[in-house]
Formats: C-alpha cells, sequence, structure tokens
C-alpha cells in the first residue's frame, strides 16, 4: 500500500445521508473476481442515464470537479454490504480520502485497509467544505491529524494503529505474520484447555 | 470485575494487542461465498501464501445460483464466480458446499443448521449479515475481502473493540407479531445507525421465549441498525439446536458447562442500554428505501422531513399519509438469511393453505438451503406454496439482492421478508416492502398488505 502522507486537492460533494454500498457499485460490478478497474461504475445509478450516457445533472460529472481527489459526504456513509469493491470503486476512480460526518463500521475498516483514506469530521464543517468553491485546494494531513481550507484547520480522531499503518503504508498481512509464534502459541493453548 | 458476554468473549480471543487498542484476534470459524472472496485468494496466489486453517473454514455458494435451475448457471460473470470459488476450495483445500450437495444454502442458514456455528466462537465471513451467528453467543461480523485475505492467511484479525450496547426486549408478543416485527420496529424507532461503534446484544424475557430461528431473525438484521455486531447469551434453546448437528462439539456437556461462563453479569456492564416494550408492538412494514423508513401497518407514512424522505418517496411511487393498505402489491418474495428458515417457511404455508394469491401477483418461495429444502418438501410446504400459486424454487439468495436470474422488475411493488429495501436492491427501479412472512403472505393474497392481528387466526 502506498504511505499517506499530506493529501492536497479539490473536493466534490455529495451530502446524502445513509449512502449504501449498493449505490457505491451496481451488484453487475461485484460479480468480478479482480481488484483493479472499478472506477467505472462507482455511483454508476447516478452517474449514468439509462442509455449509459452521463447524466449531466450528477455532481461527478460536472467538469468543475474533474480531478477532486478527495469525496465530502454525510452521515452513515458506507452503510450496508461488506462489498469492499464500494471502497475499490473510489480508490480507483481516484479518491484518496473520504471527509464523511460518520462512517459505517465496516466500510471505515474497508478503507483503512485500502488506503482510502476516512476522515469524520463535525456536520458544520462538513457542510462548510461541501460549499466551497470547486477550485478551492483542501490539505488533509494525516501525521498532523488535520484538515486545512479556506484558513482554517480541523483536527480529527484516527487510532494510533491505523494511523501508523497509513503513514508508513504497511502491509497487513506482513506485519501480523511478525505474530507467528503469538499465534501458535494461542492455538496451543486453546488444544491443552 | 464484571463483564459483558461479548467483552468475555473477546477477551477469550485476544492474540496480542493491548486493552483500548487494535487486537489481533483468534477467529475460530471463516465461512466464505463466491461474491468476496475471489479476490483474497487472488492475493493469497500472489504473496505465495497458504491458507492457514482449512479446517476453520467453510465455503458455500449462494448469491449467484439461479433457483430456477440451480446446475444451468447462463450468466457467464456469475458462473466465472462461481467456478472461481469451486477451485479455489479445491486448491486451498476448504470444505465446500457445492450446487446440488445436502449442505449448500445461505451462508448465515448453514453455518448454523450444521452446527459449525457455536456458542463461544468468534466468526467471520465476507458478508454484513453474519450478524445472524451472534445468535448463538459469539461474536459474528461481516467484513471487508482484504480481511478476508487476512483470516485465510493467520486465522486471525485485528480488530478495535466496539462499544456495547444492550437492548432489553420485554413483554409478550401480540398475536400477528413476531420476531421481524421486533427488529424493524427497533430499527425504524432508533434509525439505522444507532448501533454505529456498538456491539449489541438483545436480552429480556421476550428473547428467551424465541426459538433460535427467531433470533437469528433478530441478530441478522442488527446491521441494519449500524452494529457489527448482534447477540443473544445462549441458553436451553441454543444447546438444544446445537446438539446432534453435524459439526457439533462431540462433549456437549463440558461445552454446555463452558458456554455458560459467558453470561453478561450484570446490565451495568453495557455502556448503554435500550429498553424494547413489545406488548402494543404492531406488524411493521418499511415504505421508504431504507429498513428505517417503516411504520406499524395501520399507522400513515410520514410527512416529508429532509431530502432523504424526498428522494426515498419518489423512488417508491408512495405519499406521504398513505398506508400499507394501499400499497399495491405485484410481487412477494419468501426467503432470505433473514426469513429463509424452515419455521418461517411453515408460518407463510399456514397462511397461504387454501388460498390463491392475488391476480397479476408472483411470489416466489426460496427456501434458505438444501436442508429447509428437503425438509419443507417433506411436510409438504412445497405443495400447499404451489397450490396457493406460488413458484417453488431451490435455496440461494434469490431475490434478496437480485444478482442472479430473480429480480423484482422495475416499478413493481415487492412484499419481501429480506432485511434491505435499497434503491435497486431487489432489481433495478424495484420497490422492496419489508415485513414478517406471515404479512407477506397476507399481502401476496389479497395484492396489498393487511392488518394482520385483525384477520389472523
Ligand atoms: S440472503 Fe440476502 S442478505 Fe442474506 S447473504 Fe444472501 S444476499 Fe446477503
Amino acid at each position: 500500500m502506498k504511505p499517506i502522507g499530506q493529501i492536497t486537492s479539490t473536493v466534490v460533494a455529495v451530502m446524502d445521508d445513509n449512502i449504501d454500498t449498493d449505490q457505491l457499485v451496481p451488484k453487475q460490478a461485484i460479480k468480478d473476481t479482480t481488484r483493479k478497474n472499478y472506477g467505472d461504475v462507482l455511483f454508476s445509478n447516478r452517474r449514468y442515464l439509462e442509455d449509459g450516457r452521463l447524466n449531466p445533472e450528477f455532481v461527478l460529472n460536472d467538469f468543475k470537479h474533474e480531478g477532486a481527489q478527495i469525496l465530502i459526504t454525510g452521515h452513515n456513509f458506507g452503510y450496508g454490504s461488506s462489498w469492499e469493491h464500494a471502497v475499490w470503486a473510489l480508490r480507483d476512480y481516484g479518491f484518496q480520502a473520504v471527509i464523511a460526518k460518520n462512517f459505517n463500521d465496516i466500510f471505515y475498516m474497508n478503507c483503512i485497509n485500502n488506503g482510502v483514506l476516512p476522515v469524520k469530521l463535525a456536520d458544520e464543517q462538513c457542510d462548510q467544505l461541501a460549499s466551497l468553491p470547486a477550485d478551492q485546494p483542501v490539505t488533509i494531513d494525516l501525521p498532523q491529524q488535520t484538515v486545512t481550507f479556506a484558513g482554517q484547520t480541523a483536527q480529527f480522531e484516527i487510532n494510533a494503529f491505523w494511523k501508523d499503518r497509513l503513514v508508513k503504508g504497511i502491509d497487513d498481512i506482513e506485519a501480523t505474520e511478525t505474530f507467528d509464534n503469538a499465534i501458535k502459541k494461542f492455538e496451543q493453548r486453546r488444544v491443552e484447555e | 470485575m464484571t463483564q459483558t458476554m461479548f467483552d468475555k468473549l473477546w477477551q477469550r480471543h485476544v492474540v496480542a494487542g493491548d486493552d483500548g487498542e487494535p487486537q489481533l484476534l483468534y477467529i475460530d470459524l471463516q465461512l466464505l461465498h463466491e461474491v468476496t472472496s475471489p479476490q483474497a485468494f487472488e492475493g493469497l496466489r500472489e504473496n505465495h501464501r497458504k491458507v492457514h486453517s482449512p479446517e476453520r473454514t467453510f465455503a458455500t455458494l449462494d448469491h449467484n445460483v439461479p433457483t430456477e435451475d440451480i446446475f444451468n448457471v447462463k450468466d457467464a460473470i456469475s458462473r466465472k464466480q462461481i467456478e472461481t470459488l469451486r477451485a479455489n476450495t479445491k486448491e486451498f483445500g476448504i470444505r465446500f458446499a457445492d450446487v446440488g450437495s445436502d449442505e449448500q444454502g445461505i451462508v448465515h442458514v448453514i453455518g448454523p443448521e450444521l452446527g459449525l456455528t457455536q456458542p463461544g466462537m468468534t466468526i467471520v465471513c465476507g458478508d454484513s449479515h453474519t450478524a445472524t451467528h451472534g445468535a448463538f453467543g459469539s461474536i459474528g461480523f461481516g467484513i471487508g475481502t482484504s480481511e478476508v485475505e487476512h483470516v485465510l492467511a493467520t486465522q486471525t484479525i485485528w480488530q478495535t473493540k466496539p462499544k456495547t450496547m444492550g437492548v432489553h426486549v420485554h413483554g409478550k408478543l401480540p398475536h400477528g407479531v413476531y420476531a421481524k416485527d421486533i427488529i424493524l420496529g427497533l430499527i425504524a424507532r432508533e434509525g439505522v445507525a444507532f448501533g454505529t461503534g456498538y456491539a449489541i446484544e438483545y436480552y429480556g424475557d421476550t428473547i428467551e421465549a424465541l426459538s433460535m430461528e427467531e433470533r437469528m431473525s433478530i441478530c441478522n438484521m442488527t446491521i441494519e441498525g449500524g452494529a457489527k455486531y448482534g447477540s443473544i447469551r445462549p441458553d436451553q434453546t441454543t444447546f438444544d439446536y446445537v446438539r446432534g448437528r453435524k459439526y457439533a462439539p462431540k462433549n456437549m456437556d463440558a461445552a454446555i458447562a463452558d458456554w455458560q461462563t459467558l453470561y453478561t453479569d450484570s446490565e451495568d456492564d453495557f455502556d448503554r442500554v435500550i429498553d424494547f416494550d413489545v406488548t402494543t408492538l404492531a406488524p411493521i412494514v418499511s415504505w421508504g428505501t431504507n429498513p428505517g423508513m417503516a411504520v406499524p401497518v395501520d399507522h400513515p407514512f410520514p410527512e416529508i422531513q429532509n431530502d432523504d424522505d424526498k428522494k426515498a418517496y419518489n423512488y417508491i411511487g408512495l405519499k406521504p399519509g398513505q398506508t400499507a393498505e394501499q400499497i399495491p402489491i405485484e410481487f412477494a418474495f419468501f426467503g432470505s438469511c433473514t426469513n429463509g428458515r424452515l419455521s418461517d417457511l411453515k408460518v407463510a404455508a399456514n397462511v397461504l393453505k387454501g388460498h390463491h394469491i392475488a391476480p397479476g401477483v408472483t411470489a416466489l418461495v426460496v427456501p434458505g438451503s438444501r436442508s429447509v429444502k428437503n425438509a419443507a418438501e417433506k411436510l409438504g410446504l412445497d405443495q400447499i406454496f404451489k397450490d396457493a400459486g406460488c413458484d417453488w424454487r431451490e435455496p440461494g439468495c434469490s431475490a434478496c439482492l437480485g444478482m442472479n436470474p430473480d429480480q423484482v422488475p422495475a416499478g413493481v411493488h415487492c412484499a419481501s421478508t429480506t432485511n434491505r429495501n435499497f434503491e435497486g436492491r431487489q432489481g433495478v427501479g424495484a420497490r422492496t416492502h419489508l415485513a414478517s412472512p406471515a404479512m407477506v403472505a397476507y399481502a401476496a393474497i389479497n395484492g396489498h398488505f393487511v392488518d394482520i392481528r385483525k384477520v389472523a387466526d
């Protein structure tokens, strides 16, 4: 995984609450057996019209927001299924971070595991971010745990353990393999009991 | 120090890590299905890793299987996912319930049925409804595919311990009101995110009186309230259910003695407690596009309070002030990991016996597993459903998620025993209304929901 330090980018906002995984990726897309190329299906029910053309009404299709790497959203983001495809779609589309009023628990972990930074901020701050001019950049500093926008700096929480992983870009399984002995001992103790 | 059941279970499984930090938890059982596992196996292969404990892993096919002719998967992408799981389980030496096998079915139905699911365990699956298994007094939770891979490779997972919430459910369930109504009613009252950050334990006299199948329906939908974990302490009902099943512990008495040490010591141990009195609970029907958008059958749909409501009404084609009786039902679906078990089919069959579904209504009955199907046929339920005009199908997820050929057409209102009424969940444009199996059966007969407290015998 790529280490995350600072992310500076313009933002795009989809402010609905309870955006569920079914909205983030359609069922057809989760039938794939690979981990790649989910960018085109992100929000597909809203991004495309019935005939397959881009829906000009949907904010992601607004050229003013092209290249935005930070998504701003509402409450309970990522609600629903455990489908990691939802995060792959965000990542492949180009989002490096999601700033939400709050996240669904399973979805939050899926973000961490894929190096898409989940940032929870207060409602007012999210609403402010959502109303920024399209060309105004925002900076997220993971080591400092701050979001800087429109002349102000907001602090966000992230568990130190997850933060360390993201900052260093650690491969999860490799890291856990160093606990091999502890796992073996645990299993042994189980058998004896 | 006194503790909740969840704390005790958690503590037992910690391999490494300090309290208050993410900890490495040992996983007793991982269940797999075809949708969320291919990339995990791919990851193992790319990194030359093996499956740590194939004997703690069990795979089945459910999401993609066609229920009309289960052996004939016409959709090429579905077929590929199915074949990929078949090949992966073979390559890595994992037990696999293939189509046609007596053990095949929806992952959350077969785990308990086979006795794989047991009290005291940690159980994961790349599926959010893994909360179902908590009904046995275990820690069951849904995980993403990266985590599936992590558990396959190490039999452990890093998790932050959630806070705990006790949901005290008490009182006698009124006539015509079911376990499904408890969980739908709770989510309707508390919202779809009340459980975020919590592990929930349901307890109280109402819960104690429920069968295992009813308890599973409740824990299953815990995720719809935002909580990853829902559990119920194991008691005689649990032990009687587990005893004698294929993978049940050999020494049940010793196991039971151990499980009984896992109980929550005191209500005060929960970080939060909420109270749910069922004595006046009514059958619940969802009107909108998340399970919290639901009302008692005799209540009008709420006024529009925000954009979410507006969007939901738009999609579903209903108006504030209408009632469930006014929803024109053209489709009925019986099945899923919420209500696709034998007792659910019995309830539905009991209602449908001697009746016919309304003209213009299509009804699918999809048993949750092969063993549910076999048991139902032995009781002659299949004939009752067919005589009533329903389609009797092969086991799978079917129209719960519309990923296989079973889908609800656009614009059609479906009375459904499932767990999610998201936009497009049962098919593009499909309009889902969640309710109990009895409610769905009456809706199929009448072409609209009815207050079954007034008609049911
Ligand atoms: S029945 Fe529905 S909710 Fe349950 S596992 Fe299958 S798709 Fe998921």
